[in-house]
């Protein structure tokens, strides 16, 4: 079991956050690992285990991929009307914003930086950063243009941009870059 | 962080397949919970935490994986693209810098010492584009080393929990152990520690806030990413060669020009291979501001609208009206 550190100033959902197994999140379920492994993140602080948490490896990136082009290609996402789209990225903003402490405690926890500096700068970000992409949904469009080659004949030329299903991030172990 | 990335690939209509940095896993895993609370469909975001070699590898040779966008090292962002070389996945890297921070002899000194110090410690110096060579004009060069160093000493170095902790421990002992290494072979060739310059104290992964002096260009703390909170300070008489040798790095991802002459600050930043120049400013983010590298420092941008250019392809239609 995790061994998390008791701090005086921590949000009782964060230290029962740290102290169960933490799963995998495929297909908007939380699983296991397939291998049944987990490792453990620490506390950079004080060297010890902050939580445990399943190991994804090939197969468990195979279940995800396999969701994730389900997703894409029944158009469940990718071809939601794009308002709706905002909408949600939108609420994912306002329920990070809701739970900005907890975020806050996290971050400090997992990667070091100081409690305040998570607050003030990196939790408030990601809510404005995630808002300002709920407003790029509706706005990503076709570009009408004319033929500039004189050819004779008459084009109606657009050009579409079309969506990748895309795939991830590592980052390195910090908040911000 | 994470919020970067899924962000825009959200906005654009991606489903997306988020692989956290083994050491930070947690908040990611608490996001899941939020996007399962707001409603999004069934395998939109997947979340699945687990070490580069396996699951990141795994990702990045995935046969059924369009893109892949990553932030980390320029090491790994080298072993990510030739991974996706399988089916020509196309590849954004917002990898390491070793950015320069330039200050001229007419800087408001009030304002450039402390944005000079919070260049380079803020979050610990584990910061791509921190303000890792401090090139200052010679005639200001000591007064400008003192007042950062100053700082330097003052900076409370605290689990990140502790209410005055100014600077928290790096992620990782793996990480501290690199910066250590850095900063001996550094004074070991000759550059001496003005403050910290080992580690601090012997539980958890603490470094001291380090100034370092008496560095030349080859060395390797002057041109390798340290990621940690050492600055080096290097002095320069004259201005007009102070681009060629803040460009002298394999990175090119930030910037920064203190000066109280608009006109110059321009002339250098046209000048700087940085795909971020601040202007009597540091570590500034904001999402319509447009982030990412040349060189080494990484393919594509962030943020802004240039970011959506990532995760959609141009589709060319034309038909035929006559």
């Amino acid at each position: 079991m995790a061994t998390a550190v008791s701090t005086p100033t921590m949000d009782p959902n964060v230290s029962a956050f740290v102290g169960a197994k933490r799963k995998l999140f495929i297909n908007g379920k939380f699983v296991d690992a397939a291998s049944g492994k987990t490792f453990p993140t620490y506390n950079p602080a004080t060297g010890e285990v902050l939580a445990n948490v399943a190991e994804g490896d090939r197969e468990d990136i195979n279940r995800a991929v396999k969701a994730a082009r389900a997703a894409f290609d029944t158009g469940a996402w990718s071809k939601m009307p794009t308002a709706q789209r905002g909408k949600l990225i939108w609420k994912l903003a306002d329920l990070i914003e809701k739970y900005q402490e907890e975020f806050a405690q996290l971050e400090s926890l997992d990667n070091g930086k100081p409690l305040r500096i998570s607050r003030v700068a990196d939790v408030p970000l990601t809510v404005e950063h995630m808002r300002y992409y709920a407003g790029w949904a509706t706005k990503i469009e076709a570009i009408p243009s004319r033929s500039s080659s004189g050819s004779g004949r008459n084009f109606l030329l657009i050009h579409f941009a079309n969506r990748l299903e895309w795939l991830a991030r590592l980052f390195r172990g910090i908040s911000r870059c | 962080m994470a919020a970067w990335k899924l962000g825009p690939a959200l906005a654009a209509g991606c489903t997306v397949i988020l692989k956290p940095a083994e050491q930070t896993p947690l908040s990611a895993l608490r996001l899941a919970e939020l996007i399962q609370e707001a409603g999004f469909p069934d395998g939109v975001v997947n979340i699945v935490p687990g070490y580069g070699e396996t699951a990141g590898a795994a990702l990045s040779a995935h046969p059924d994986v369009d893109k892949i966008a990553f932030t980390g090292s320029t090491e790994v962002g080298k072993l990510i693209l030739q991974a996706a070389a399988g089916n020509l996945k196309k590849v954004s890297l917002e990898l390491g810098g070793k950015s320069p921070n330039i200050v001229l002899d007419d800087a408001d000194l009030d304002s450039t010492i402390p944005g000079a110090a919070s260049a380079i410690f803020f979050n610990h110096g584990q910061c791509c584009c921190a303000g890792s060579r401090l090139f200052v004009e010679k005639k200001i060069f000591d007064k400008v080393v003192d007042g950062v160093s100053q700082i330097a000493e003052k900076i409370q170095v605290k689990a990140g929990f502790e209410p005055d902790s100014d600077m928290g421990p790096l992620v990782s002992e793996e990480q501290m152990n690199k910066v250590c290494g850095y900063m001996e072979s550094g004074i070991s060739e000759g550059a001496k520690a003005v403050t910290g310059g080992a580690r601090h104290g012997n539980k958890g992964y603490f470094v001291k806030p380090t100034v370092l002096v008496n560095t030349n260009d080859k060395m390797k703390v002057v041109q390798e990413e340290i990621f940690g909170p050492v600055v080096t300070a290097i002095p320069f008489s004259d201005p007009s060669e102070i681009v060629a040798r803040a460009n002298d790095t394999i990175y090119g991802l930030a910037a920064g020009v203190w000066t109280s002459d608009i006109k110059k600050a321009h002339s250098i930043a046209a000048k700087l291979r940085a795909g971020t120049v601040w202007i009597n400013c540091y570590n500034i983010f904001d999402p319509a501001l447009p982030f990412g590298g040349y060189k080494q420092s990484g393919w594509g941008r962030e943020m802004g609208h240039e970011v959506l250019e990532n995760y959609t392809e141009v589709k060319s239609v034309c038909a035929a009206l006559d």
